[in-house]
């Protein structure tokens, strides 16, 4: 029956176990081991000269070692750094070279030591069964029994019943504890800075936007006003609050009728921060009216409500409601009108 | 005292108050019109009559064919009109116009004129509608602030070309090229006027100043080599990764097959 | 009354520290019974050894960097000398790394050493666990040992990636931005763990820190401890060998652990060192500079990961468009989902591959002797249809560069790399194994006839044959020797009943062996050379070879 045999006796000692071997198929006529080749003589063992110059050569490996580490000792002093950044590249260079040949001198020298005159005989090692003999294994066994007897685990259901209760939970207030991490979720994800009247302003110098200023083919990166010179949060609320501010002929933005008011002559803003990950949805490709992000190619179409037209984004760009103000200045009409970056469960 | 008698004792004509809003309305319509064309601050350059007659003769013989007698455009190439001189200096002293073959997009080649030349096909658009002129060399200097520069660039540029300008991909075939070794002419005329599928980045959005800072920016990532040795083209983690695998792991391996290897 | 003791004092200096030693430690033990120990010498058992000399290395150099590191996210304006960030706002983390790169001698060099030796650390540690993959070295009683080096594997990435978040430059936060977008899509929890991993919102004035602490202490440590056990268990199994002359399951052939592979290995971890030195000294790596500091509204073109990441940063790439459901009030992005609980699935493939093999064959038996890959091309093939999915997800993290350099549209590239993540596993695994049967054949070519030669000699009946040279007795045993199985079929248990455990180990078991080569048995080897040699055509090969 193919895959039950078990295995012939090994006559290498500490093999006592028999293993089952499955499907393996052993074979009667299986040609025979011929042992170790023969040793190959090299020729540092034949030739003293040989060996002489074996010897030399890594001498002169270490000796080259020698002065690479001494190279690098003077290298540190003789290429100071200074405010010009060249003088760090030389540094970098030529320290590291130092310590380069310092290095590798020991290393190839002990290797070349290694192959030409350490001897090279092979040799056989008996393993052993990585299974344990039947006394070791009955031994254990016999401790094992010992230590249940003598502590009565097996016999004492209520001592053992409530050892695994209480172990089961003693690591739980060890978790709990990490749960200052962060402070419970709240709406956080829902809002942004954007509130009815914030200025459209400039990132990074928070310069606000005339509706004039946005040409056609132009793009602004835009921050609301405020932002540029907030100390605390700064960074949390841009991450939110980004957004991407282009003008369009107006003949060629297809609005749905909802969001017609959303927009200005023709000027559109969205959400910069990308509906899969969250990178900032930057490249606006000025003809075909398309946005890029560079992370993993979720491509948006602006004619369309930045609906997605291609990559791993399912979510259309949040539209920010804009108009202008008295000035002529570009404001957003209210916050967005749904969260913005990545989708998450509670959306 | 009456309405008519307070009219009538008023010092200026009834018509003055007409007139005033009249000009008011004009000017800053008119200018609202402007601005909304084109939005550039710098001093048109007064071309001669000559000049602009030998450039047309010049767009007649080279560019006509896809731009159209009368720089209109055709389905071959857009209208000139309102380009300006700076995109013809851009495009056509950087090689990539005249333009040839198909693609997603026109590549640089070999510059066919001389600065001459280019300078008066320049005047020849020029005169066909205000648009951005050819900026003035105290912008181009690399004197400005490199720190200022390269935040702006950051935000407004490195996502297409790269925190260092060493080009990226838009979609479709298209790209934005390597910035090393572009003239600060050409980069500022790219800026103002925005080349194929770059954005324009006019006066308001990125002052003369501004784009200064960002020309002094990549004057600095030009002359100055990388600090910590090659740069594998700042290509980065793609680059670092195959250079580790390839060199790295690869030339630890041939070692290895040396140091196991039977000494002969 | 004195009890007379015998002491015989130690002469020399070597003498009497060995003799202090003992007596304190047992040394003398541990020389015994290790000194000699024998391993076996081939150039793909070092791979192990990059991996560790490398993480070796790691400590080396990041102990200097913390030094000078410091983790905080707290803004300060950049006064140091390099030029285009002066005036900056930035994190004192990346203060910190800008000082480490540019105001201190040997600080740029230890970066770019810390650095480099991470990327060379996990590449080792991959291509040494395929070594083992494809040499079948996992087999019992490795199987563990597999488990805790894929666990290194893990951990090396975590390192990594823990690492190159810390100075907080704009590439390695636009990861942490898309690792936060990734975790707030989980269902239920995400929110919560996002909250509580940046402590509130994204970025946050935590997450450096956090990273910080878990780099240096928590991931290290792991690492060291799993390190040791992985060490120990290659002390306990011994290592493996390839088949040859005198090479057995039951013994191991090599060179002895004293002189012979302290200064072969020990050489090694030199080479090693000098060739990340001067990678480092030669190459930038990480150019924080350039990046400029973490801002969540700039991006650069070419926004990848380190190259250990990439696999996921692809996978993320690769989901088609508008997976995302939206089901009674709760949001299901499965664009993100599917790429990280697929990864999760690999790894866990990987991680039970071991167990799956030995169920099939049911081989219970010690395995200390290596296969070839071609002797095992199931198992081989099996290994290059996972390599190709990953090398597709790696490749995919650079669609954008492929797309640039090769002059391509970036959407095709994609499309391409959409097609061949299912195709190219498939297509890898009939190549494979088609190609390791074609091994195998010619092997048994070569053991029953010898290797051509070249020579054509023409027999007195007009015949040409070409002269074979025949393997001598140690080569050939190199070729005859490797594992053999045979399928299985159903047979019901004790019950009557044929289980669907059965069922599937049955059709697996011809998957696996259904198309399989034996080795060349002694009585085909004396059929093939009565043949061959005949006395008509040894004495005519004579004659034309004295010519």
């Amino acid at each position: 029956m193919a895959g039950k045999d078990l295995e012939k006796s090994k006559e290498a000692e500490g093999f006592e176990h028999e293993f089952e071997s499955g499907l393996a198929v052993i074979s009667e006529t299986k040609i025979s081991d011929p042992g170790l080749a023969p040793h190959r003589v090299r020729m540092t063992d034949k030739s003293p000269k040989h060996a002489k110059n074996a010897e030399r050569q890594v001498a002169v490996l270490f000796l080259l070692s020698v002065v690479g580490s001494f190279f690098a000792l003077w290298a540190y002093v003789a290429f100071p750094i200074t405010e010009d950044l060249a003088t760090v590249r030389a540094n970098n260079l030529w320290l590291g070279l130092g310590m380069t040949l310092s290095l590798l001198g020991i290393g190839i020298g002990a290797v070349h030591w290694a192959k030409t005159l350490m001897p090279d005989f092979e040799v056989s090692e008996a393993r052993h069964q990585t299974r344990g003999s039947e006394d070791v294994r009955a031994a254990a066994v016999e401790i094992v029994k010992l230590a249940d007897q003598e502590s009565g685990f097996s016999r004492r259901k209520l001592i053992r019943r409530t050892m695994y209760g209480a172990l089961a939970l003693f690591p739980l207030p060890a978790l709990i504890v990490f749960g200052d991490l962060g402070p419970v979720v709240g709406d956080s994800l829902r809002h942004t800075m954007w509130k009815k009247g914030t200025r459209l302003t400039k990132d990074p110098t928070g310069i606000p936007i005339k509706a004039s200023d946005v040409t056609l083919g132009s793009v602004f990166h835009v921050i609301p006003e405020g932002l540029a010179e907030m100390h605390e949060h700064k960074l949390e609320e841009k991450a939110k609050a980004a957004v991407l501010l282009v003008r369009l002929n107006q003949e060629d933005l297809k609005e749905d009728e909802a969001k017609k008011s959303w927009s200005y002559d023709g000027i559109v803003a969205y959400s910069k921060i990308c509906t899969h990950v969250g990178c900032p949805v930057a490249l606006y490709e000025q003809h075909t009216h398309h946005l890029l992000c560079p992370c993993h190619q979720s491509t948006f179409d602006v004619t369309e409500h930045c609906k997605v037209v291609f990559g791993p984004a399912s979510r259309s760009l949040p539209q920010l409601p804009i108009t202008v103000d008295a000035e002529g200045y570009l404001i957003a009409q209210s916050d967005f009108l749904e969260p913005v970056g990545p989708s998450f469960w509670e959306r | 005292m009456s309405l008519r008698k307070r009219i009538n004792g008023s010092r200026r004509s009834p018509l003055a108050a007409i007139i005033v809003i009249a000009a008011g309305l004009l000017f800053s319509g008119g200018g609202f019109a402007v601005a909304t064309s084109v939005v550039e601050s710098n001093i048109a350059t007064a071309y001669t009559a000559d000049q602009i007659a030998e450039g047309k003769k010049l767009f007649l013989s080279n560019c006509a064919s896809c731009h159209g007698l009368n720089s209109e455009g055709t389905k071959a190439g857009p209208s000139l009109i309102g380009v300006g001189a700076a995109s013809v200096d851009f495009q056509v002293g950087s090689g990539r116009m005249p333009g040839q073959g198909s693609g997603p997009q026109l590549p640089k080649k070999t510059v066919q004129f001389t600065e001459e030349q280019i300078g008066l096909m320049a005047a020849y658009v020029a005169s066909l509608a205000p648009g951005p002129a050819i900026p003035e060399d105290q912008y181009l200097e690399a004197t400005g602030d490199a720190a200022h520069g390269g935040e702006l660039f950051r935000i407004n540029c490195a996502m297409c070309h790269n925190a260092v300008g060493a080009g990226g991909a838009l979609t479709e075939g298209k790209y934005a090229p390597v910035l090393k070794g572009v003239s600060a002419k050409h980069v500022y005329e790219a800026m103002v006027t925005g080349p194929q599928s770059m954005p324009v980045f006019n006066d308001s959005n990125l002052t003369p100043t501004d784009k200064q800072d960002i020309i002094t920016y990549l004057a600095y990532m030009d002359e100055n080599e990388s600090a910590g040795g090659y740069a594998l083209a700042s290509l980065g983690p793609v680059a670092e990764g195959l250079f580790v695998w390839i060199f790295g792991l690869g030339g630890i391996i041939a070692i290895t097959v040396w140091l196991a290897a039977k000494s002969n | 009354m004195t009890t007379a003791v015998s002491e015989k004092k130690p002469e020399g200096a070597l003498a009497s520290t060995a003799n202090y030693l003992d007596e304190r430690l047992g040394v003398g033990s541990i020389l015994k019974n290790f000194g000699r120990k024998v391993f076996p010498d081939h150039w793909s058992f070092m791979l192990g050894e990059v991996a560790l000399y490398s993480f070796v290395i790691l400590l080396i150099s990041g102990t200097f960097l913390t030094f000078f590191y410091q983790p905080a996210m707290t803004e300060v304006i950049y006064d140091g000398s390099y030029v285009p960030l002066k005036g900056a706002q930035v994190s004192i983390a990346y203060a910190s790394s800008l000082d480490i790169s540019f105001e201190i001698r040997g600080g740029m060099l230890m970066r770019q050493v810390h650095h480099w030796s991470a990327l060379l650390f996990v590449a080792a540690a991959g291509l040494h666990m395929l070594r083992v993959f494809f040499t079948g070295a996992f087999r019992k009683p490795r199987e563990i040992n597999w488990l805790v080096g894929f666990m290194l594997f893990i951990l090396g990435m975590a390192a990594g990636f823990t690492g190159y978040s810390l100075p907080d430059d704009l590439l390695s936060g636009n990861g942490l931005r898309i690792i936060d977008g990734m975790i707030k899509g989980i269902p239920v929890i995400g929110t919560s763990i996002s909250a509580g991993l940046f402590g509130g919102e994204f970025p946050g004035t935590e997450i450096v820190a956090r990273l910080y602490g878990l780099h240096i202490l928590l991931v290290p440590a792991l690492i060291l401890i799993f390190i040791a056990i992985h060490l120990f268990m290659v002390v306990i199994h011994k290592h493996t060998h390839y088949s040859g002359p005198g090479r057995t399951d039951e013994n191991v052939v090599g060179y002895p652990l004293m002189p012979v592979y302290v200064a072969k290995a020990g050489g090694f971890f030199f080479i090693v060192f000098a060739v990340v030195m001067l990678i480092s000294a030669t190459f930038t790596i990480n150019p924080i500079w350039n990046y400029g500091p973490y801002d969540p509204s700039p991006v650069s073109a070419g926004t990848q990961p380190d190259w250990y990441i990439g696999w996921l940063d692809g996978a993320l790439r690769l989901a088609p468009t508008g997976l995302d459901i939206s089901f009674l009030g709760h949001t299901y992005p499965f664009g993100v989902l599917i790429p990280l609980v697929g990864s999760l699935v690999f790894l866990g493939l990987v991680a039970v591959y071991p167990f799956i093999e030995a169920w099939v064959t049911a081989d219970k038996r010690e395995h200390h002797v290596l296969d070839r890959p071609r002797n095992a091309p199931t198992r081989t093939a099996i290994g290059a249809a996972g390599v190709t999915f990953y090398g597709v997800l790696w490749a995919a993290a650079s669609t954008d560069l492929i797309a640039t350099f090769f002059q391509v549209s970036l959407n095709q590239v994609l499309v391409s790399m959409q097609v061949m993540l299912i195709v190219g596993p498939i297509f890898a695994y009939i190549v494979t194994k088609r190609t390791c049967l074609s091994l195998q054949r010619k092997d048994r070519e070569i053991v029953l006839h010898g290797r051509e030669t070249g020579r054509i000699v023409r027999l007195p009946h007009g015949e040409y044959i070409e002269v074979h040279e025949p393997l001598d007795k140690f080569e050939m045993y190199k070729l005859v020797d490797f594992k053999d199985y045979r399928p299985t079929i159903v047979r019901p248990n004790e019950k009557g009943k044929i289980t669907v455990g059965t069922r599937i180990r049955s059709a697996l078991s011809r998957i696996y062996f259904e198309d399989r080569i034996s080795p060349v048995s002694q009585s085909e080897l004396n059929e093939a050379q009565a043949h061959d040699h005949s006395p008509a055509i040894e004495a005519t090969k004579q004659e034309q070879l004295s010519k």
